[in-house]
């Protein structure tokens, strides 16, 4: 293991769980990054479950644009979001190499499976918490809410998103169909 | 080796709780002046039971609070007191008090005890008060544990003065204990050889064993015991210490233990027939040493500091409790023939499964036909698993009914009112889950039928009816549900009434027209009270509506049939499991829609004779002689549909209640079972969806829930379209 | 391995004696009241019987009675578990052939202890 502030770790070489035990186990948090619009975003690897491919999701009637409806993942319903609705970037068709990130997400009500709509997955990375930092452009934009700051991988720069208030309650709780 | 009693705490309540209950339905039947044995033995051995596990559990609380209504029970059960009707209500309230006691300590609370400590009081009084019959025992008022040990009894009277000193000083002299047993001692199981090995731990003894009266051996009975001993024992001993060895057979034998001080020159010889000649029958131990002191190490007991066993365990108890308790029973009662019917179940399954596996390994088409069988066997074993496991969480509705004869009984006393109540089809098994939720329901349902339906006697005696009003309980399968039925033979629900309460709080208007059906169920409807006075007893007519929710909430419903100057029945239907529903899948557009079968009514092809407008703008079919309204799935929904036409594609009858929609759609698929999913454990709910199912193909079918379309489709449409063609 | 049979009518109480005495190395069966008590003293055969008195269909001076009749259990120790304070049901046990009392409420150490005089 080298010495510098950030480390590659190629996803090829360990799986998704091994990564995780080595972020238990060193304390440095490692991110899961994946693209979107060109943009490399990251999350906290310890909350993602799986990634699969794309696959047609039952539709919830009268839903947030964003929210594509619901998969059956071995036996439990699961709401999929397309993040670049989410985040209002310009729609996009979906490919064969569309990806869904399956992630466990903590609120304050328990605990939830959502899936997120990515355009491909990156890599996973090991960031320092003193290393993401916060710069004067997240705080005028928009969904800056769901973003824990910036950080520097390798000359690429990562927005790291909080994933907690990714998805925040009021998507998820009981609004009234309109007629 | 201190074992954490804290795991036998929940059972302690469970069983707590059942015995409350059988000591309230115990109660509601004595009646004064008579003596009903087997009840009040019940009700003595349930008081019994929980105060004996209180006190052993670390619940000093509540066996201190126990124990008078265990002594007033025990007066009863002698007949050293008659039953009167302040002592049922006594014990009535005294059932109430422990319910709450135990509540709070279940759920880990310090219990407020002004109550308990009050009613305590008041037994106190009772039982001091009135003169018992007969010849009654000393009122033990104190509860048996709180004592420390007390002085203990002489077993003998033949002590010599110095015994009062320091007779722990081995110096100084030493014990002599003659022992002679009854013969028959070791048909009570006590061993002689045992208690002398108990003699010798607590120091040095010397034994003597006399052989004189075994008689010969002609007349010998080899099961009686002829022997006799006299011990001498050195040692740092008291004479406790001696007493408790020979406390279980004291009765049966003669024991003389004298101190015998070294300063004695004369150790006085014992013989024996000086010994049954002089010691004569022993007196009865006036108090038992608590069993605290029961040890069989030799060191010197301190009495004084010996600490009531239960003080220990309270201590214990309350480290040991840990944060947040269950408030809810969380287990749960299966008859042993349910899993083993299971497990029967599960060995047929493995089974199949290897033999499918088999035929799969080396498929050729010739397997064909075994393969079809093969799983034709699996549907079967799948079917058979899935009925009896859903059968564990059924349980009998008479948990639910047996609060009602109690309540019944207080409320009609409240009210001054005769209200006899009966209870049908208590065997009738539902689900665990809708079990306890269906309780609050039904309590405020019986309040309102006793409140604002049975009338008071004098009023039931002009209108023609006998004085004493009847509300009955029914609960009995039909089809996939279990129906509750209430019923009352009062005054009925008078649809004149409701309607000008209703034109009064701008519920409807003085012009519309409403069918009486329609008009005595806006008694569900939030705000509307029917009673001349509101009660404090059923509140407001909020009541109904948040039983009505409750009950939907259960995926139930529940629909009122009442006759003025008769009376009214409500009944509410529930499903019998929440997890597996029949379904009719329906296409719509590109989604399949799954509705409960047991909604539907009929589909048709709508014909342009049949459909017509209300109140133009709702769209109805004409039904025979009702007016249906018609929903438009795919508007509510946004769904592209194939057919927007409503001559084309099918509309689906359905009922909620008493209400009918029809629903538009696209094509009926499949009926099948569906397991019944949660949306909102990952999302949220959905309006007019009740859950979502996994279909063959793997993919996620959306469950409709009628009730939810209903409220979607609103008020307004439901009310205009009530009106029966007749009326119209 | 000594046996014991124990009957008491409440769940809780025959789940602690269990438990405690397994935990001792004893082997342990239960029995909900006299009845139930009476049939399995005569299909197995126990080192110790411990009753309540307050039971059920049949209480446990009854019990007494009934397992001291059978052929084998003339010696066999019995203990009740009795609440009762005064000495009459005492006796009335002993008069039935108990061989004594454990008193109610009583922690583990105690039955372990009262136990261990009667059995070896």
């Amino acid at each position: 293991m080298s010495n510098a502030t950030v480390e590659q770790n190629g996803l090829g070489e360990l799986s998704v769980d091994d990564q995780k035990a080595i972020s238990e186990m060193h304390g440095i948090d490692q991110y899961l990054t994946f693209v979107l619009d060109d943009e490399e975003y990251g999350v906290d690897i310890l909350s993602v479950q799986e990634i699969r491919g794309w696959e047609r999701a039952t539709k919830i009637p009268n839903s947030p644009k964003y929210v594509k409806g619901v998969i059956n993942l071995r036996g439990t319903i699961v709401p999929i979001v397309d993040l670049r609705q989410k985040f209002n970037l310009v729609e996009v068709e979906y490919t064969p190499v569309t990806v869904v990130i399956v992630l466990k997400l903590y609120f304050e009500a328990g605990e939830r499976t959502v899936g997120i709509v990515v355009d491909a997955v990156s890599d996973v990375y090991s960031i320092k918490e003193e290393d993401i930092k916060g710069s004067p452009d997240i705080s005028r934009n928009k969904n800056s809410q769901f973003i824990k700051g910036l950080a520097t991988v390798n000359e690429k720069m990562v927005i790291v998103l909080e994933l907690a208030r990714l998805l925040d309650d009021e998507d998820f709780a009981n609004v009234a169909v309109a007629p | 080796m201190s074992i954490d009693l804290s795991q036998f705490h929940q059972v302690f309540f469970e069983e707590s709780f059942e015995g409350l209950d059988i000591m309230e339905n115990g109660l509601l039947v004595l009646t004064p002046n008579s003596y009903n044995s087997e009840e009040i033995n019940t009700i003595f051995r349930a008081a019994h039971s929980i105060k004996g596990g209180a006190g052993t559990f670390g619940f000093q609380l509540v066996s201190d609070f126990t124990h008078v209504v265990e002594t007033l029970l025990d007066q009863y059960r002698s007949e050293t007191r008659t039953v009167s009707q302040v002592g049922i209500d006594l014990l009535l309230e005294s059932v109430d008090v422990l319910r709450s006691l135990l509540d709070e300590l279940q759920a880990g609370r310090e219990p407020d005890l002004t109550q308990s400590v009050a009613l305590k009081q008041s037994f106190e009084t009772f039982l001091a008060s009135t003169e018992p019959t007969a010849n009654a025992p000393a009122i033990n008022s104190e509860p048996e544990v709180s004592t420390a040990s007390e002085d203990n009894s002489e077993i003998t009277e033949k002590e010599i003065a110095n015994n009062s000193e320091s007779v722990s000083e081995s110096d100084k002299g030493f014990w002599r204990i003659s022992f002679i047993p009854s013969v028959d001692i070791v048909q009570t199981g006590n061993e002689p050889y045992r208690l002398l090995r108990e003699l010798s731990e607590l120091g040095q003894t010397t034994t003597v064993v006399f052989t004189d009266h075994i008689p010969d051996f002609p007349v010998l009975d080899p099961e009686h015991l002829y022997l006799y001993w006299q011990i001498d024992l050195h040692g740092d001993v008291q004479k406790e210490q001696i007493d408790e060895i020979f406390e279980w057979v004291v009765d049966d034998s003669t024991i003389e233990v004298q101190w015998i001080s070294s300063s004695d020159s004369a150790v006085s010889e014992i013989s024996s027939e000086q010994n049954v000649a002089e010691l004569t029958a022993n007196k009865e131990l006036p108090s038992e040493p608590p069993v605290a002191s029961i040890q069989a190490n030799p060191t010197k007991i301190e009495m004084a500091e010996n600490r009531a066993p239960s003080e220990i365990t309270t201590e214990q108890a309350k480290v040991a409790r840990p944060g947040p308790a269950a408030t809810e029973n969380q287990s749960i009662r299966v008859g042993i023939d349910k899993i083993d019917s299971l497990i029967n179940m599960v060995g047929e399954l493995v089974i199949t499964q290897s033999m499918l596996g088999q035929i799969g390994n080396d498929f050729s088409i010739d397997k064909l036909q075994r393969l079809q069988e093969g799983l034709i066997q699996l549907e079967q074993n799948t079917r058979e698993m899935q009925e009896t496991v859903m059968r564990i969480r059924m349980v009998p509705i008479s948990f639910t009914f047996s609060r009602f004869p109690r309540l019944v009984r207080d409320i009609a006393k409240k009210l001054d009112k005769q209200i006899r109540l009966e209870l049908i089809g208590e065997n009738t098994e539902l689900d665990k889950t809708v079990m306890e939720k269906i309780g609050d329901p039904l309590v405020h349902m019986v309040r309102n039928s006793m409140d604002h339906g049975i009338e008071t006697p004098e009023q039931r005696i002009k209108a023609g009816k006998k004085a004493e009003g009847c509300l009955t309980l029914n609960a009995y399968h039909q089809g996939g549900y279990i129906v509750i039925e209430i019923v009352d033979d009062g005054k009925g629900i008078d649809p004149q009434v409701i309607r000008r309460k209703a034109i009064q709080k701008g519920l409807i208007l003085e012009s519309d027209e409403y069918s009486d059906q329609h008009l005595q169920e806006l008694i569900f409807h939030p705000g509307l009270s029917t009673a001349e006075t509101v009660s404090d007893l059923s509140g407001r007519g909020v009541g109904m509506d948040v039983v009505r929710r409750n009950i939907q909430e259960l995926k139930g419903t529940v629909e009122l049939d009442s006759k003025v100057g008769f009376g009214s029945t409500f009944r509410i239907k529930l499903p019998l499991t929440l997890s597996i529903l029949d379904g009719q899948l329906v296409k719509l557009g590109e989604e399949t829609f799954v509705l409960p079968l047991t909604s539907i009514i009929e589909s048709i092809e709508v014909s342009p004779e049949q459909l017509s407008t209300v109140a133009g703008e709702t769209d109805v079919i004409v039904l025979r002689d009702e007016y249906v309204p018609v929903i438009r799935l795919y508007e509510v929904f946004n769904i592209e549909p194939r057919n927007r036409n409503i001559f084309e594609g099918l509309v689906v009858v359905v009922e909620s209640g008493s209400y009918k929609i029809g629903l538009h759609v696209d094509d009926l698929l499949a009926q099948q079972q569906v397991v019944i999913k949660s949306l909102d454990t990952n999302y949220r709910r959905v309006e007019g969806v009740s859950g979502a199912t996994i279909l063959g193909d793997g993919t996620v079918a959306l469950i409709l829930d009628i009730a939810g379309l209903l409220s979607i489709v609103g008020e307004q449409t439901l009310k205009s379209t009530s009106l029966t063609k007749a009326a119209s | 391995m000594s046996k014991i049979l124990a009957a008491d009518d409440s769940a809780s109480m025959r789940q602690m004696v269990t438990f405690t005495l397994k935990g001792a190395g004893f082997d342990v069966v239960e029995a909900v009241d006299g009845v139930d008590a009476l049939q399995k003293a005569k299909a197995e055969s126990f080192d110790l019987v411990l009753s309540d008195v307050n039971m059920p269909n049949m209480n446990g001076i009854e019990l007494v009675k009934n397992i001291r009749a059978l052929p084998n259990y003339k010696f066999t120790p019995i203990l009740m578990l009795t609440t009762e304070s005064g000495t009459d049901r005492k006796m009335a046990g002993k008069e039935a052939g108990a061989t004594g009392w454990i008193v109610k409420p009583f922690n583990p150490e105690q039955l372990l202890n009262t136990i261990k005089r009667v059995l070896d």
